[in-house]
C-alpha cells in the first residue's frame, strides 16, 4: 500500500509539473465562451421547448442550405426527442417532398414525406450545393455539433475529463453564430466571405450571418433575439448530434450507481477473506 | 500449470472427463489452487483488468459487426445507425471505443508496473517478450479499428500511418501499394482493415494464454522480487485474488463508464464525426492518445527513414529490455537509484505524449528532440550502467519477513543477497 | 481461519450471498443490451407502409409486390374463383380461422372474410407458406389457388389452406383501398 501512496504522490508532483510548464498551448483557436446548456452535466436534460424552437428555426432558416441527412422525421417523436406526437411529426413530414422510385415504368416520383424518411437535403449533391453558395459547402447538420469543437490546450482538457465538459459543439456554434463583427481596420476579407473572428478555420467565413433579432416569430413569447435564436438553434443541434444523450445518461447514473455499491461489497468481502492473512 | 492441483475428481462424469481431458485440473491448477505470492499490490490487478478489456472488446466488437457495413459507401452511416437506430446501439459503440482507451490506459499502467519491479528479468524474459508482443498487436488492433468508421481521421490516419512503411528503402513503395490495395486509401484498405482488426483480437487471445503460460511457469513476481520460499509466502490464487482481481476490476469499470456514459467523446477526435473525404486534409492530424508518445518520436527525427525507424525502434528497445538491465535486483523497492530514474522515464513518456498532440514547430519540436533521445537514453545508457554503479538496499529473507517488516520497508540486518542466479 | 463464534458466521455468509446476488444481478443486466441489439432496430420497425397502383390488373390476373421484404400476393378474382370458395363449407377446412389482420382474431375463414372490404374480388396476402417460408406458386395445385413446392402444401382461390404440411391459411396483412385503384399495405 505505502509504494502505491508513493507512486500517485509521484504522479501528482509530475502533474504538477506539467501544470507549471508553460502554456504553450493557449492562443490556438478562437475563443469560445462556454454556455450554460439544460443538457450539460450527468443529470442534464433536453428542454424540449428549445428544441422545438431551435428545430423552427432550422426550419424557417438553415434548411435552405444545411441539410439534416441523418435524421428522420420519426425521431422527432421518439423517447429523447422533441416532445411531439406520431400525428405532429406526420403532419410536419407531410410539408416535405421526397424522391422516390423507380415506379412500375422505371420513372423516379416525388411524394410527400412519411415518418420514416429522412430529412431531405436542400441540395441533390455537394457540387450543387457548392455551385450555390459561392464555392462552400453548407455542412450537414447531423453531426456538427460533434464534429465542432475548438482546441482546449493543456490544462483545460484535464479538467474536462472530470467535469465531463461535453458541450464544446453547441458553444463553438452559439460563439460562431453571435459573433459576426465589423472586420477592424486593416483586415481584408475577400469578396463573398464575411468577418467572424469566432470561426474555427480563418476569420472570413462564407456563410452571411443567418441571424437576426426578430427573423423567426416564436409563439411561447420567448425573447426574439439573435441570442435566443443562437441557443436554441445550438440546442437543437446537439439533440440532433446524439438524440440518445437523455437515455444514455439515465442509464449511466444506474450503471454507476450499481457499479459503486457492488464495488463496496466486493471490497467488505475481500477485507473478509484477506482478515487472517498477513500482507 | 496443471501440477499445482491436488484436485482429485470425486464424482463418475468428473473422472470420466478427467482421464480423457484434464480441463477441471488445469483450471483448478492456474486459477484456483495456484500458488501466488501473497503480497501483491494493487497495481498488480491490471493484469486481470486487462483480460477483462480483451473479453469485452471482442464481446462489444462482435455484436457491433453484425450491424457495421465496411466500404466506402456505407461504413460512415452504418455507424450512424448503429447510433440512432440499433436498440442499445449507441451503448455498445462507445463501450467499444472508450473500451480502447481503458485497454490502453490498464496496459501502460500494466506495462510501468513490470518496469518498476524488475518482471522483465530472468526466469520471466519470455512471458516480457510476449507481453511485448501484445502491445504490438493491440497498437495494431486498434489503429484498424479506428479506420473502421470511416471519419476524417480514420481516413487521414489511415494515410499517413500507411506511408510510414514507404520510408522503407528500395519496396517501400511497393509495401505500402500493397497496403493499401490500390494507389490511395480506399475500399480494399478498408475491408482488409476490417478483417484484420476482427482476427487480430482472437491471435491476442491465444497469445496472452502463453504469457500466463509462461509466468504461471516461473512463478508470479511480487513487490519484493524475492521468490516466494515457503508456503508461507503463497496463498492459493482462489478465492484471495480472484476476489482482489474483481474488486479492481469492477473499481476500473467505474472509471470506464465515466467515460463511456458521460464523456464518450472526450477522448475521440470530433474530425472523425466527418465523413471521410480523401480531397481535404484536417488542419491537424493526431492520433489516438495512446498513440502520441510513438507519434513525437516519429516527428522528432528530421528524416522520414529516421523517423519511423526510431518510432519502431521505441518499442524494439523494449524486447531486449531484460538484458539491458544489469542489476542482480529485481524489484525497484530496493533500487534507490533506479526508482528516481523509473519515475523521469515514466515523465519523459508523459511529456512525450503531450508533444505528439502538439503540432510540430517551434519550441515543440526541440522538446520532442531532448526527450526522445532521454527516452533511448534511458534503456541504452542508463539502465545497463545503472546495475553497475547502483548499491541496492538490503534484500529481505523472504516475502513472509517484508511482510511482517512492514510492506517494502527497509529491512534492517538482512543480507544482501542477488536473487538472480 | 481458525477464530470462530457464534454471531460471525452469518453475518459474513449474509455479505457472500449479498455480493454474489448482486454480480448476477449485474452480469444479467449488462446481457440485456447484448440480446436486445439483435432485435429489430428503430429503421426496421418504422418502415413505411406501400401503396400499390392495381389499375392495370385485369379481372384474373395476379401481381406480386414487396413490403417488409417479403412478397405480397394481389390477385384480382374472377367469379369462378369465388364461387369454388364459397362452396367449401368452413368445418371441412384444416384452419378454420381468416388470418385477416384487418378483421378481430379468431374470425371465419369465410371467402369475405379473407378478401378486401367491399371488394370480394380482391384477394391481398403475404405470399408466404405458413409451413417453411417458401413462396408458394399461384394458379396451380390441387385446388386452383396456391401450391407450394417446397414441402407440397395446397392453398384454395381464397389462399386457405387445403391439403400438404401447412398449418394456417396464407396471412393477409395489414391493407385498405385509399381509392378506387390504390392498394395501401402496411
Amino acid at each position: 500500500m505505502s509504494t502505491m501512496i508513493k507512486m500517485v504522490r509521484v504522479l501528482t508532483a509530475a502533474a504538477a509539473l506539467a501544470v507549471a510548464a508553460p502554456a504553450f498551448a493557449a492562443g490556438e483557436g478562437p475563443h469560445v465562451e462556454r454556455q450554460s446548456w439544460s443538457f450539460a452535466g450527468p443529470f442534464g436534460t433536453f428542454d424540449r421547448a428549445q428544441l422545438q424552437r431551435g428545430f423552427k428555426i432550422y426550419r424557417e432558416v438553415c434548411s435552405s442550405c444545411h441539410s439534416l441527412r441523418l435524421v428522420k422525421f420519426r425521431n422527432l417523436a421518439e423517447e429523447g426527442g422533441l416532445g411531439y406526437s406520431e400525428d405532429q411529426v406526420k403532419a410536419i413530414a407531410a410539408e416535405y417532398t421526397v424522391e422516390d422510385g423507380p415506379d412500375d415504368a422505371g420513372d423516379m416520383f416525388e411524394r410527400p414525406a412519411v415518418s420514416s424518411d429522412a430529412f431531405p437535403s436542400p441540395f441533390p449533391n455537394e457540387n450543387a450545393a457548392r455551385a450555390s453558395n459561392g464555392g462552400a459547402y453548407p455542412p450537414d447538420f447531423s453531426l456538427l455539433a460533434k464534429a465542432r469543437a475548438a482546441h482546449r490546450g493543456f490544462p483545460w482538457f484535464v479538467f474536462d475529463a472530470f467535469t465531463q465538459y461535453q458541450e464544446l459543439g453547441p458553444d463553438y456554434i452559439y460563439g460562431l453564430l453571435t459573433g459576426y463583427e465589423e472586420a477592424p481596420e486593416g483586415v481584408e476579407v475577400p469578396a463573398g466571405k464575411y468577418y467572424n473572428p469566432h470561426y474555427l478555420s480563418g476569420n472570413a467565413i462564407g456563410m452571411a450571418p443567418p441571424l437576426s433579432d426578430e427573423l423567426v416569430e416564436y409563439e411561447d413569447g420567448t425573447p426574439e433575439t439573435l441570442e435566443q435564436y443562437s441557443k436554441d438553434v445550438s440546442a437543437f443541434m446537439m439533440w440532433a448530434a446524439e438524440p440518445h444523450m437523455e437515455a444514455r445518461k439515465k442509464i449511466g447514473f444506474r450503471v454507476m450507481v450499481f457499479l459503486i455499491f457492488f464495488a463496496g461489497l466486493l471490497y467488505f468481502t475481500k477485507k473478509k477473506l484477506w482478515k487472517n492473512v498477513e500482507h | 500449470m496443471a501440477g499445482h492441483s491436488t484436485y482429485v475428481p470425486q464424482s463418475a462424469g468428473a473422472k470420466w472427463l478427467e482421464s480423457r481431458l484434464p480441463v477441471i485440473s488445469l483450471i483448478r491448477g492456474s486459477f484456483v489452487d495456484f500458488p501466488t505470492p501473497k503480497n501483491l499490490n494493487y497495481w498488480w490487478t491490471f493484469g486481470g483488468i486487462l483480460a477483462v478489456m480483451l473479453v469485452a472488446q471482442i464481446l462489444t466488437g462482435v455484436v457491433l459487426v453484425m450491424h457495421y457495413t465496411p466500404s466506402t459507401a456505407a461504413a460512415f452511416d452504418s455507424v450512424e445507425h448503429i447510433m440512432r437506430d440499433v436498440n442499445f446501439g449507441w451503448m455498445l459503440r462507445y463501450l467499444h471505443a472508450n473500451g480502447a482507451s481503458m485497454f490502453f490506459i490498464a496496459v501502460y499502467i500494466h506495462i510501468f508496473r513490470g518496469m518498476y519491479y524488475g518482471s522483465y528479468k530472468a526466469p520471466r524474459e519470455i512471458s516480457w517478450i510476449l507481453g511485448v508482443i501484445i502491445f504490438l498487436i493491440m497498437m495494431g488492433t486498434a489503429f484498424m479499428g479506428y479506420v473502421l468508421p470511416w471519419g476524417q481521421m480514420s481516413f487521414w490516419g489511415a494515410t499517413v500511418i500507411t506511408n510510414l512503411f514507404s520510408a522503407i528503402p528500395l519496396v517501400g513503395e511497393a509495401i505500402r501499394t500493397w497496403l493499401w490495395g490500390g494507389f490511395a486509401v480506399d475500399n480494399p484498405t478498408l475491408n482488409r482493415f476490417f478483417s484484420l482488426h476482427y482476427l487480430l483480437p482472437f491471435m491476442l487471445v491465444g497469445i496472452v494464454i502463453l504469457h500466463v503460460w509462461a509466468f504461471h511457469t516461473t512463478g508470479n513476481n511480487n513487490p519484493t522480487g524475492v521468490q516466494p520460499k515457503s508456503k508461507q509466502d503463497t496463498v492459493p490464487f482462489h478465492p484471495y485474488y480472484t476476489i482482489k482481481d474483481l474488486f479492481a476490476i469492477i473499481v476500473f469499470m467505474i472509471l470506464f463508464s465515466w467515460f463511456a456514459f458521460y464523456a464518450p467523446n472526450y477522448m475521440g477526435h470530433p474530425d472523425n464525426y466527418i465523413e471521410a473525404n480523401p480531397m481535404v486534409t484536417p488542419a491537424h492530424i493526431v492520433p489516438e492518445w495512446y498513440f502520441l508518445p510513438f507519434y513525437a518520436i516519429l516527428r522528432a527525427i528530421p528524416d522520414k527513414l529516421g523517423g519511423v525507424l526510431a518510432m519502431f525502434g521505441a518499442i524494439a528497445v523494449l524486447f531486449i529490455l531484460p538484458w539491458l538491465d544489469t542489476s542482480k535486483v529485481r524489484s525497484g523497492s530496493y533500487r534507490p537509484l533506479f526508482k528516481q530514474f523509473f519515475w523521469l522515464f515514466a515523465i519523459c513518456a508523459v511529456a512525450l505524449g503531450y508533444l505528439g498532440a502538439m503540432p510540430a514547430e517551434g519550441i515543440y519540436v526541440i522538446l520532442s528532440r531532448i526527450f526522445t533521445a532521454y527516452y533511448f537514453a534511458h534503456f541504452l545508457i542508463i539502465l545497463p550502467l545503472l546495475g553497475l554503479l547502483e548499491k541496492p538496499l538490503p534484500l529481505p529473507a523472504s516475502i513472509s519477513e517484508a511482510v511482517l517488516k512492514g510492506g517494502s520497508g527497509k529491512p534492517a540486518g538482512a543480507v544482501a543477497a542477488p536473487e538472480i542466479k | 481461519m481458525a477464530h470462530t463464534d457464534t454471531a460471525e458466521p452469518t453475518r459474513r455468509e449474509f455479505l457472500y450471498i449479498a455480493t454474489g446476488a448482486a454480480g448476477v444481478v449485474g452480469a444479467g443486466a449488462l446481457a440485456w443490451p447484448f440480446i436486445d441489439q439483435m432485435n429489430p432496430d428503430a429503421s426496421a420497425l418504422a418502415l413505411a407502409s406501400i401503396e400499390v397502383d392495381v389499375a392495370a390488373v385485369e379481372e384474373g390476373q395476379s401481381i406480386t409486390v414487396q413490403w417488409r421484404g417479403k412478397p405480397v400476393f394481389i390477385r384480382y378474382r374472377n367469379a369462378d374463383e369465388i364461387e369454388s370458395a364459397n362452396s367449401v363449407p368452413i368445418g371441412d377446412l384444416p384452419d378454420p380461422e381468416a388470418r385477416n389482420s384487418n378483421l378481430p382474431e379468431g374470425a371465419e375463414a369465410t371467402d369475405v372474410n379473407r378478401s378486401a372490404e367491399g371488394k370480394e374480388p380482391w384477394l391481398v396476402m403475404v405470399g408466404i407458406c405458413t409451413h417453411l417460408g417458401c413462396v408458394p406458386l399461384g394458379e396451380s395445385g390441387d385446388f386452383g389457388g396456391w401450391f407450394c413446392p417446397c414441402h407440397g402444401s395446397h392453398y384454395d382461390t381464397a389462399g386457405r389452406i387445403r391439403k400438404g404440411p401447412a398449418p394456417e391459411n396464407l396471412l393477409i396483412p395489414p391493407f385498405e383501398f385509399v381509392s378506387d385503384t390504390t392498394i395501401k399495405i402496411g
